[in-house]
């Protein structure tokens, strides 16, 4: 035998992504053969006698008790995308937002703190700024690019630092492993939301993050039909290592004494999360829902592809356009994490373009009210290209001021670029700009 | 929980209930390069239901301090010391892998301690490959993934973990990267290589034995399982379809039915 055929035989021969995006977490022969993830549309399953309910309960068996704290179908999917991360477990839960904020509950009590990238998805800036303090959890914002910011904010009760790596809308790149390192050192986690990226573009635990969130309802179900959410746990974060994290760590009365972190180590999180959270909030994702995402999950890498270089040929597009101000994407050469995009995201920069339009907030609205193969909705990550005003749409509940720390702009437009063939989502603009270099005519038509 | 055995901090689960002197003892000690925790789905339910149990980290395992010990001999006598230190006469024994020539090894030294030996996965011996022992003593993770790889059956590499949302390979990798490779993994698969007598210490054995064996068990395959088993007295053998040498998680249902019905006729609560 070769050299390199011996180097060969001692590779591991675990199954790769995408195989695992159409295999991982089911086993047919435990399913009557059927090929396809069945749904288990049912509320709640039988027990075999009373000894085996206590065994649930107890956390002394695996099992499903409650389609609130777990179903079959949803379990695959928790699992699939568990794997395409490279993740221990996974919970998955009714939308992107829950996973947030059963990701907070999880972490934190009353009287904490987080640190938190100032660009997000606008209902995660009014989570963190607004609803969490409801509940005695206080945020400082650091905006995404001041990597010595994050540092500077932790406090004494700082239970984790929270960031999209491509912020929302204006596609500012966290530094990620630096963040992370910041995070280790002060013996707290980071939390990714990692929705823009999907594990096709980025697994977040590679380069220093403890817990990723998705919004599924995006890239990873891909078609604009059904939300879900989940957080996914790295299994690397050392919960035992202060006193930060009692929660994690002392026995816990709800369940019988049980520390999560002695018993389940690098799936403590989730199973506190799901055994805490799901029985408490309860944002469960329904089976319907979790089989409509892994049907998307099916073909993940094979549409980020056709999205990134769809992306790409509108940035260059856009960049040529005598409409267009500005455009923001990793991609663009002059773009200040345009490096560190190349690094955190190898396989591609991602479908989500930011632009200015000339002519302001007027100009913006003309174009969009005049698209037509472009949809004017709120939400990314459709396989159907997509575009918003965000200043008055998904990001229209900010004040000024949080308007411009989050990096927006009145003439910023928002595009979500899809599959569709790339010289008819051109075509669309080029109707979308004429409208806008003329508002007030085709306003009124 | 936390004791000391010669004078170093062990770290122990006991499944979630408090340790109760007058329960009889059953005691689980793990394969190479992990930890207790790969033993939850087995130690709790023991643990509810009459027994005190200590599913153990290993020195320099886990939460427990000290060295990784060097031979199979060593970690024999250790399991043995952990009774005492915990006050106990007797005690039930649980290994799996690396941990059935353990407790194969320690049920032959002291056969009036040892009431019954449940082995998961078990050989008379375990001769390393190579390549992956190597990978291991240099601390390359590469050496966890392989173990990962060929530790878990075909079904398994899928995942379909018993605990919803959990994924078999990458939380068994995450427990044998939680300490430093070569000084946990690199040590054990040296002493696993090292260790010759499994099958003369299998001929002294006297007490009721199961053997647990699993049909897509790449590490410890049934042949070498029942070799074993054929040594031991009256030893029984069962084995699981569909499954590979990571039983406990694999199919732990499964593991967990035909152990409890095992220890709890041979070792019966008072």
């Amino acid at each position: 035998m070769s050299d390199e055929n011996k180097k060969k035989g001692t590779d591991p021969k675990t199954y790769k992504f995408d195989t695992l995006s159409l295999h991982a977490g089911y086993q047919p022969h435990k399913n009557a053969g059927s090929r396809q993830v069945p749904i288990y549309q049912t509320t709640s399953y039988l027990f075999d006698d009373v000894d085996h309910a206590a065994a649930l309960f107890n956390l002394e068996r695996g099992g499903h008790i409650y389609s609130r704290i777990s179903n079959p179908t949803v379990g695959v999917l928790e699992e699939r995308v568990a794997s395409l991360e490279g993740g221990t477990a996974a919970l998955a839960t009714s939308s992107g937002m829950s996973a947030i904020f059963l990701t907070v509950m999880t972490l934190c009590e009353a009287g904490d703190h987080l640190v938190v990238s100032s660009q997000l998805y606008g209902g995660t800036v009014n989570l963190f700024r607004l609803t969490l303090p409801k509940f005695g959890i206080k945020c400082t914002f650091v905006k995404p690019r001041d990597t010595e910011g994050f540092k500077k904010a932790i406090q004494k009760n700082t239970k984790g630092i929270f960031g999209e790596l491509v912020g929302n809308p204006g596609n500012e790149l966290m530094n990620m492993p630096e963040v992370a390192k910041i995070a280790h050192d002060a013996g707290i986690p980071l939390i990714v939301d990692a929705t823009y990226q999907t594990p096709y573009l980025c697994k977040p635990f590679e380069h220093g993050a403890d817990i990723v969130v998705h919004s599924l309802t995006k890239w990873m179900a891909g078609h604009g039909s059904s939300m879900a959410g989940i957080l996914v746990e790295g299994g690397n974060f050392d919960w035992m290592q202060n006193d930060k994290f009692p929660t994690m760590t002392k026995p816990y009365e709800g369940y019988h004494g049980l520390s999560f972190a002695e018993e389940f180590g690098p799936t403590a999180f989730t199973m506190k999360a799901r055994a805490e959270g799901m029985r408490d909030f309860g944002p469960c994702l329904s089976p319907q829902n979790a089989w409509n995402v892994l049907q998307g999950i099916e073909t993940l890498s094979v549409r980020m592809k056709k999205h990134c270089s769809n992306a790409e040929e509108m940035v260059k597009y856009l960049l040529a356009h005598e409409s267009v101000a500005w455009v923001s994407h990793p991609s663009v050469p002059d773009h200040p994490d345009n490096k560190l995009a190349k690094k955190l995201l190898p396989n591609g920069r991602g479908s989500m373009i930011a632009f200015g339009i000339k002519g302001g907030k007027d100009a913006g609205v003309a174009f969009i009210n005049n698209v037509k193969l472009a949809s004017h909705l709120a939400n990314v990550g459709d396989t159907r290209t997509l575009v918003i005003h965000p200043a008055s749409g998904t990001h229209s509940q900010m004040d000024e001021a949080t308007l411009k720390f989050a990096g927006l702009s009145h003439d910023m437009i928002r595009l979500s670029v899809g599959i569709e063939d790339i010289d008819d989502i051109k075509n669309d603009f080029e109707i979308g700009f004429r409208a806008a270099r003329k508002p007030r005519l085709v306003s009124n038509q | 929980m936390k004791f000391k055995v010669n004078n170093e901090e062990v770290f122990a689960s006991t499944g979630g209930r408090p340790f109760d002197k007058n329960k009889p003892l059953i005691i689980f000690v793990h394969g190479s390069g992990l930890t207790h925790m790969t033993w939850v789905l087995q130690t709790r339910y023991f643990a509810f239901h009459g027994y005190s149990v200590l599913a153990l980290d290993l020195p320099g395992h886990g939460l427990s301090g000290g060295k990784s010990l060097k031979s199979i001999e060593d970690m024999a006598e250790w399991v043995s010391d952990v009774i005492d230190a915990v006050g106990y006469k007797e005690a039930s024994l649980v290994g799996h892998s690396q941990g059935c020539l353990v407790t194969i090894e320690c049920a032959s030294r002291y056969p009036n301690k040892i009431k019954t030996l449940s082995l998961m996965g078990g050989a008379g011996a375990i001769p390393m490959n190579p390549e992956l022992l190597a990978l291991a003593e240099n601390g390359d993770p590469k050496a966890v993934d392989l173990m990962m790889d060929w530790a878990h059956g075909p079904a398994g590499h899928f995942g379909g973990h018993p605990v919803p949302g959990l994924y078999h390979i990458n939380t068994g990798g995450m427990l044998a990267k939680s300490r430093t490779i070569k000084d946990t993994l690199g040590v054990d698969f040296r002493a696993c290589d090292n260790y010759k007598n499994g099958f003369e210490a299998a001929k002294k054995i006297k007490i009721p034995t199961l053997s647990i064996l699993a049909t897509d068990d790449k590490m410890c395959p049934v042949r070498e399982g029942r070799k074993l088993a054929d040594l031991i007295d009256g030893s029984k053998v069962d084995i699981i379809d569909n499954c590979g040498h990571m039983m406990l998680l694999e199919e732990a249902d499964r593991v967990l039915k035909v152990l409890k019905n095992f220890i709890t006729t041979n070792y019966p609560t008072k």
